[in-house]
């Protein structure tokens, strides 16, 4: 498959760089040469300097034979263009662009190809917020990824001492709430994936993925460690476009504070914020923190866009007494030096623009990719189709499923129901299949199961 | 300084106001009243005072934004000296000039203070004339003016910005200010038509209910009868009253805004309506719980505590009961109720709730900051934040506001013998356009020296001109600029 990707920024380098991985041909297109040549020397890619919504670097970048392109220019406009570009002039069946303005939003209907032809809308900023609402809605929980609409959630959590099922196997789980289905994907014993059994027993400090319908999500997270008060207060440090938008989502449900260091945008953010107290200041600022009370603040998000800054400040807030930190990361290296230790929780805003965009990329149908583990491992929500005949899933047994080692099913959802995978459900078509690969090398032959063999038209 | 500009439109207005004695002429006409021949002079001497103004400086310059406050003042000025001529020239009333420009400048005002007694004996026209006054002071005469006489050839947004109160000035309803004075005048007429109608049918003679609508519409507060509304003695009316006064008391640009789209509720999306509704009920219940408990007997508490408030807090100034005869914390109560007034952009006089809120919010907000020295706390009404500037001049308001309030006290109390009650709340009568006041002025100005009335006209005018455009005209940087 070939993709054209539009923008070399932060976002635009990490897609180029994991798609790069999975073996798809990038073309990658910015008007910064030096950033380009800097990419083209470490991946294995074509590149093109030049304004990303000219129909002549178009050309020049392949559009006429490109099957997806992904403008994630910093600007929303350069994006639309070039989307339209592509799709008067070249015909490029799918098209992803980042949008970043909510006024853009106002009516969906904009975006059809009658009007401004996008296939798929992307903002990485929403999703990072999202992201980080459904963590704080989760004490304790590291990573929360939705799929079937949020009907079915994935939560990975650490295990700690006092958790009940802490030392049990398994199976335990099952006795101790009966009323409660759940699937363990897989557990991380120090960075080891281990395929959980029922007889496996889970230790202190296990990373514990599991899968169940989100109104159980709670009951099952209590077996791993102890009920964890609701957040009450919340400070978020940076009041950027994250920032703002976590805050505007959550003040009418926690107590709220925003620190900004820009006292022109701190107005700005009070004029907006209706229900939050805005302070202006520096958040690595320790007196002003200690003013603030830190050590009453049960969730500390970092979410500037320094991340020497962020991982400064989440570090003193922990050190001050705040319960949890959660600290924004864009840059990869940083993330796994930092997460586990003092920083509970690292956030990648790539990893989630990352996901995004990989449903689209992955062959058969594929509703979802959430990735995990800084991109290591993937979940991914499979739509299962044609019959027993045609397809490798339909009208068999999930333990009669020739799964890759190191996949696991954690959950089926059909229509409106939810199932959770034991041995002797039976897939069905336009069964939404949700699968864990604790190694994204899986993917191809996971694709390859889904796939309905070519004797089905 | 142009002299021509401001003799011109003085002029033209005049020739204009002089149409207003037509009205009464023809009730005078109706009952068969010898007022008719007072109504004529008055409309021959004013019609030929504007004419000569007018007709040879037609054609001059344009109007500029400094002029507007003069003509402001100027206006009521003017209007209140000629439109006191029926009651200096009517007969059998035998009134004194001041006590002629008094009740003139009170109608105009839309105060309600009277000096007038024995009303139920009066000639019909010259009651209705009264009452007139109110109406058309209501809205203010130049918003009249620019909506119905748009060949004066005026700019029209320094006029506008000058008449019509309240702090959010800028806030225009439509591009056009010919446009916006013609939907507020819509709006005007037709909240009276319909108040008249239900006094009607509430079981008002179609005199009195047509003459109470512009009392009750101007938030000005003038009967026909020396009871006040306490005439009629009928709940259903003191309703009626009440639900008028009420929605008069409402920013005319929101009555607008739900005219347009249609959606009542948008009244309750207002911050400053809401405040003004939870400002009426809180009073209500406190004067009612005071009244139950006071000492003396006090006549249905219920009904009259609620008629008294909203009277009160509304600044219209309509009795039904001598609220002096109350407990003083009642009474007080109801003064300082008035002090706030009802909302900006409506009718009513006071220091505009809007104004009170927003002092109050600052005061949250030093609260605010103490808690969280590095908060940055914007003052926001409801969801919209305010400027800096705007606190500046609402707290020079509220200072000046207060400073003229205790001044104009002090000076009546030098000029006359006139007790502190007595002196204290006639000013705070006048200067919120309330009406009548406690002590000696609890329902009739009458007995007053003539010196006092001089400077409680001026309070009124201080007051229905939200001081400040007062004020500039009394600086000499104005007439040099």
């Amino acid at each position: 498959m070939k993709i054209l990707i539009l923008g070399a920024g932060q976002v635009g380098g990490t897609l180029a760089e994991s798609l790069a991985q999975e073996a798809f041909d990038i073309t990658l297109v910015d008007t910064d040469g030096e950033r380009l040549h800097e990419l083209a020397m470490r991946l294995d890619i074509q590149t093109v300097e030049g304004s990303a919504s000219h129909p002549d670097v178009l050309r020049k970048a392949g559009a006429d034979d490109a099957d997806m392109l992904i403008a994630v220019t910093s600007s929303d406009e350069i994006n639309m263009v070039a989307c339209q570009v592509c799709y008067s002039l070249f015909r490029t069946p799918m098209k992803i662009a980042r949008i970043r303005a909510a006024a853009y939003m106002e009516k969906e209907e904009f975006f059809h190809k009658n009007h401004m032809p996008i296939d798929r809308l992307i903002n990485p900023e929403a999703v990072v917020t999202s992201q980080i609402h459904e963590l704080l809605s989760h004490p304790g929980a590291l990573d929360v990824a939705d799929f079937a609409d949020g009907r079915v959630q994935l939560v990975a959590m650490k295990a700690v001492h006092n958790g009940p099922l802490v030392g049990h196997a398994l199976s335990f789980l099952r006795e101790d709430m009966p009323s409660v289905d759940t699937r363990v994907a897989a557990i991380f014993r120090r960075g080891q994936s281990i395929l959980p059994r029922g007889e496996t027993v889970i230790e202190a400090e296990d990373e514990v993925f599991f899968i169940a319908a989100r109104e159980h999500i709670n009951r099952v997270m209590q077996e791993l460690r102890k009920a964890e008060q609701a957040y009450k207060r919340i400070t978020i440090a940076g009041g950027g476009n994250i920032g703002a938008r976590l805050a505007s989502e959550i003040e009418n449900q926690y107590a709220v504070k925003v620190i900004e260091l820009d006292p022109a945008r701190a107005k700005t953010l009070a004029d907006r914020l209706h229900n939050t107290v805005v302070i202006q200041g520096a958040a690595t600022d320790r007196e002003l923190l200690l003013e603030e009370n830190i050590e009453q603040c049960d969730a500390f998000c970092a979410l500037t866009n320094d991340d020497e800054v962020n991982v400064m400040a989440s570090l003193m807030a922990k050190r001050l007494g705040c319960r949890q930190v959660i600290t924004l990361i864009t840059k990869p290296a940083y993330v796994d030096l930092v997460q586990g230790g003092e920083i509970d929780i690292a956030i990648s805003p790539q990893q989630a623009t990352t996901s995004s965009v990989l449903s689209h990329v992955r062959k058969g149908d594929v509703a979802r990719v959430h990735s995990l583990r800084r991109g290591a491992a993937e979940a991914m929500e499979a739509i299962a189709h044609g019959d027993s005949s045609s397809s490798n899933v339909v009208g068999r047994k999930i333990q009669e499923l020739k799964l890759p080692d190191g996949v696991t099913i954690g959950a089926i959802v059909r229509g409106e129901d939810v199932l959770i995978a034991h041995d002797d459900v039976i897939v069905e078509t336009d069964d939404h299949v949700i699968l864990f690969m604790v190694d994204k090398g899986k993917v191809a032959a996971v694709e390859r199961l889904f796939q309905v063999s070519l004797n089905f038209v | 300084m142009h002299f021509s500009v401001i003799f011109r439109v003085t002029g033209t207005l005049l020739t204009f106001f002089s149409a207003t004695f037509v009205p009464p002429m023809l009730v005078a006409l109706y009952f068969q009243e010898q007022t008719l021949h007072t109504f004529s002079i008055a409309l021959a001497v004013t019609l030929g005072v504007g004419l000569a103004l007018w007709l040879p400086l037609r054609g001059d310059r344009e109007l500029r934004g400094g002029d507007g406050f003069l003509i402001t003042a100027l206006f009521y000025l003017g209007l209140g000296v000629f439109g006191a001529i029926p009651f200096l020239l009517a007969p059998n009333l035998d009134l004194q000039l001041v006590d002629a420009v008094f009740e003139s400048m009170s109608g105009l005002t839309t105060t309600g203070a009277t000096v007038l007694v024995n009303l139920d004996d009066m000639p019909k026209s010259l009651l209705f004339y009264r009452q007139q006054l109110q109406w058309f002071g209501g809205m203010g005469i130049i918003v009249l003016a620019v909506a119905i006489f748009p060949m004066l050839g005026i700019g029209g947004m320094q006029l506008y910005r000058t008449e019509s109160p309240g702090p959010v000035k800028d806030n225009k309803l439509t591009p056009r200010i010919t446009e916006t004075a013609k939907a507020l005048w819509y709006i005007y007429v037709s909240l009276t038509v319909a108040c008249a109608l239900a006094y009607w049918a509430a079981g008002m003679s179609l005199f009195d209910a047509v003459s109470h609508s512009f009392a009750t519409v101007a938030i000005g507060g003038f009967s026909t009868h020396d009871a006040s509304i306490g005439y009629f003695n009928s709940a259903l009316i003191e309703s009626v009253a009440s639900i008028f006064m009420v929605l008069s008391g409402i920013n005319f640009g929101l009555h607008f805004l739900v005219w347009r789209r249609k959606n009542p509720l948008l009244y309750f999306a207002d911050y400053e309506v809401r405040t003004y509704l939870l400002v009426l009920l809180f009073v209500s219940v406190t004067v009612i719980t005071l009244l139950f408990n006071a000492p003396m007997d006090v006549e249905s508490p219920l009904r009259k505590g609620i008629f008294q408030t909203i009277s009160y807090a509304t600044t219209t100034g309509f009795v039904t009961a001598d609220v002096s005869g109350w407990p003083s914390s009642a009474a007080m109560l109801l003064l300082l109720a008035a002090f706030a007034g009802g909302c900006a952009g409506s009718t009513a006089g006071g220091i505009k709730l809007v104004r009170v809120l927003m002092i109050y919010l600052q005061g949250m907000r030093e609260v605010r900051r103490l808690i969280h020295p590095n908060g940055v706390f914007p003052i926001k009404l409801g969801k919209t934040p305010v400027s800096d500037r705007l606190i500046e001049s609402v707290w020079s308001f509220f200072s000046v506001y207060v400073l003229l309030f205790f001044l104009s006290v002090v000076l009546i109390m030098l000029v006359s013998e006139l007790d502190f009650l007595t002196a204290f709340s006639s000013v705070g009568a006048t200067l919120n356009n309330l009406g009548p006041g406690l002590g000696e002025v609890a329902l009739n100005y009458a007995g007053l020296d003539a010196s006092v009335k001089w400077v409680l006209m001026f309070n009124m005018m201080l007051g229905r001109l939200e001081i400040f455009t007062l004020l500039v005209l009394l600086t000499p940087a104005y007439w040099r600029r």
